[in-house]
């Protein structure tokens, strides 16, 4: 059964300074909690989580224009996962993080999910600790 | 040299479960013993019917709108207070052994300090417990129980029923004789099953403190949560084809159904398996489906259940004699809330603010040196109460975020220090589904008030006299006769039930 969950959050920084740490493949590891390890192979990302459990992802879209990055883990246990991170111009120098989940099995969601609601709160963190 | 405190808790035990509060399946002679000599209470609640809330209730002294658990799945804050580190600061040793459930088990990325003990082979400092040892209902999941078995015993891991299905919700599968869901035979011998466990694992903490050391420690059950797979070696103490079907299971379907159809929809949706509101309860069974005979098996299985942890606690209970700790051990019997036991034609836990779910086993024996007598409060207390209450024992005032008070003594001190009322939350969001209410237990009545959600649009309610329907069948909400005191009912709710803590703390896991 299918399941969506969309954690977000406004950051008090440009869209742009946001966007370029959550939009790079290469450093979810330094702001996503639980995951130790991240390495990009062409459009294959390779995550270790806390517990050394290596999960393979395939990107599928990192638009630099509409700040949008989509990615799908392909381990057996998921029949389908999308997870998407937009990060939204408010035009005020802030901008919205949106971290959205799609998974079937639709648990998985809410267990992926889960990390993705610290990820929001540790991007936060570390944007607004920068200024 | 003060008092100490063991507490110990199960997990989903119904009030009726116990020999001290009438029940006749199970045998459970050292409870009964120690209510004997102590202080039963008649009408305890929790704040939540579901584990992570009302444990958070119990360990923080405040109900889920303050503390922010609001329904399973979302974990305590990390800086939440802790009776344990009230007790830990007045120079107390704490520990807490068995299943804690403060933060979620489905913990993909290692984020909860909760699951990470057994992975670094340590046992803490956490929330104020300096022993933290950890068990669930099974041999899964990444906890000292599971991790201690799969190391010595890989060969047993497998015999426990699979709590999840493989699209990882709670089980439907049927088991046992009868195919009822989460029933089992399971192979494990006694001596290494979570129950047993649990208890020798408190006896080795105790065992470890010097004699003149004041302590504080949780004993925490997993059991009788489903699923009911005690050791196969111990199901034949119950026949269940001897067993009675519950006083709550109507066995008349069509009866059973106008029952349901004069509650909130969300019963009958449920039943018919046309909703599912959290996840606690199979997304694959339906209740309606249940048969006399499952039920049967389950209520035996559960027994079972309670009669090992009777022994369990026997045991521990021996160990603290031999110590020479007797008269000076609080001892504190409960559960974090109960289980619907076939009432209505229903099991697990939902949304759903009845005795079977409501109505808590509570047992306090005060330490023999400090002189109270035995007694049975009638008046209502809640969980929220235990923390105080520990803070009493150590001779410590309350803290001042505790939201409860010491439990009374017995009625006459509940009368004077103003035990009138105790508030139950629920709040779920779930794959679209939103249920939340309130309720206030006083004065031999059960108001519940619903607000809107995806079932409910903020005017249905529940309203049920104690004393004339002790088992809740006839929903007296819509009642004209009862609108002034429904009225008082929902005054006195409304004035005593703190505002949700905001933001909301998000759900981070299932479970």
């Amino acid at each position: 059964m299918y399941g969506t969950i969309r954690h977000e959050i406004r950051i008090a920084r440009p869209a742009d300074v946001v966007w370029a740490l959550a939009g790079d493949a290469t450093k979810l590891h330094t702001w996503f909690p639980g995951i130790v390890e991240c390495t990009v192979e062409g459009n294959m990302r390779t995550i270790v989580t806390a517990t050394g459990i290596p999960m393979p992802e395939e990107i599928l879209v990192c638009d630099d224009t509409q700040r949008r990055f989509q990615y799908r883990i392909t381990t057996p246990i998921f029949k389908h996962h999308r997870g998407t991170i937009d990060v939204i111009d408010l035009g005020d120098e802030t901008c919205l993080v949106v971290y959205s989940t799609e998974a079937d099995p639709r648990t998985m969601a809410m267990v992926i999910g889960g990390g993705t609601a610290a990820a929001c709160r540790e991007l936060k963190r570390q944007m607004e600790a920068s200024v | 040299m003060g008092r100490k405190i063991l507490f110990i808790t199960t997990d989903q035990q119904r009030y009726d479960t116990l020999g001290c509060n009438g029940g006749t399946i199970a045998r459970t002679p050292v409870i009964d013993a120690v209510a004997a000599q102590g202080i039963r209470y008649e009408r305890a609640h929790p704040q939540s019917v579901v584990c992570m809330p009302s444990r958070s209730t119990m360990l923080t002294g405040q109900c889920p709108s303050t503390h922010g658990v609001w329904m399973n799945g979302v974990p305590l804050s990390e800086d939440a207070p802790s009776v344990a580190e009230v007790l830990a600061d007045a120079g107390y040793r704490t520990a807490i052994i068995g299943k804690p459930h403060f933060e979620p088990f489905l913990d993909a990325f290692a984020r909860f300090p909760e699951n990470g003990f057994s992975r670094a082979a340590t046992f803490g400092p956490h929330r104020g417990f300096e022993h933290f040892e950890s068990a669930t209902h099974g041999a899964a999941g990444p906890l000292h129980y599971a991790r201690w078995l799969a190391a010595t015993h890989p060969e047993v891991v497998n015999m426990f029923y699979p709590v999840l299905d493989s699209a990882l919700e709670v089980n439907a599968m049927g088991g046992g004789d009868t195919g009822a869901p989460q029933a089992w035979k399971n192979n494990i011998p006694r001596e290494w099953y979570h129950t047993d466990w649990v208890a020798d694992r408190t006896i080795a903490w105790l065992d470890s403190l010097p004699i003149d050391d004041d302590w504080f420690c949780w004993m925490s059950f997993p059991d009788p949560h489903h699923p009911w797979d005690p050791p196969a070696s111990e199901v034949g103490r119950i026949d269940w084809r001897e067993v009675p079907l519950p006083a709550g299971y109507i066995a008349d379907a069509s009866e059973r159904e106008r029952v349901l159809d004069a509650k909130p929809r969300h019963w009958r949706a449920w039943y018919d398996g046309r909703m599912v509101s959290n996840y606690e309860a199979p997304l694959e069974w339906k209740p309606s489906t249940l048969t006399a005979d499952q039920l049967r098996e389950v209520t035996a299985l559960n027994a079972v259940e309670c009669e090992l942890i009777d022994e369990a606690i026997g045991r521990v209970l021996a160990a603290i004699a031999s110590r020479g700790w007797d008269d000076d051990v609080d001892i504190i019997f409960t559960t974090d809330h109960g289980e619907l036991g076939g009432d209505f034609g229903l099991m697990f836990k939902g949304p759903y603010h009845v005795d079977g779910l409501m109505r808590l086993p509570l047992i306090w024996r005060p330490a023999a040196s400090a002189g109270s007598t035995a007694a049975t409060v009638t008046r209502p207390v809640g969980l929220i109460d235990l923390a105080p209450t520990f803070c009493a024992i150590a001779g410590l005032p309350a803290a001042p975020w505790m939201e409860g008070k010491a439990l009374p003594l017995d009625d006459g001190d509940a009368d004077a220090r103003g035990f009138e009322r105790v508030l139950t939350e629920w709040d779920s969001e779930l794959w679209g589904v939103g249920v939340h209410l309130r309720t206030i237990t006083r004065d031999g009545w059960v108001c519940s008030a619903y607000l809107p959600g995806t079932a409910h649009d903020g005017t249905e309610g529940e309203l049920y006299n104690l004393a004339d329907d002790p088992l809740q069948r006839e929903n007296r909400w819509a009642d004209p006769a009862l609108a002034a005191l429904r009225g008082d009912l929902l005054a006195d709710l409304w004035d005593h039930q703190p505002a949700m803590a905001l933001p909301l703390r998000a759900v981070e896991a299932p479970v």
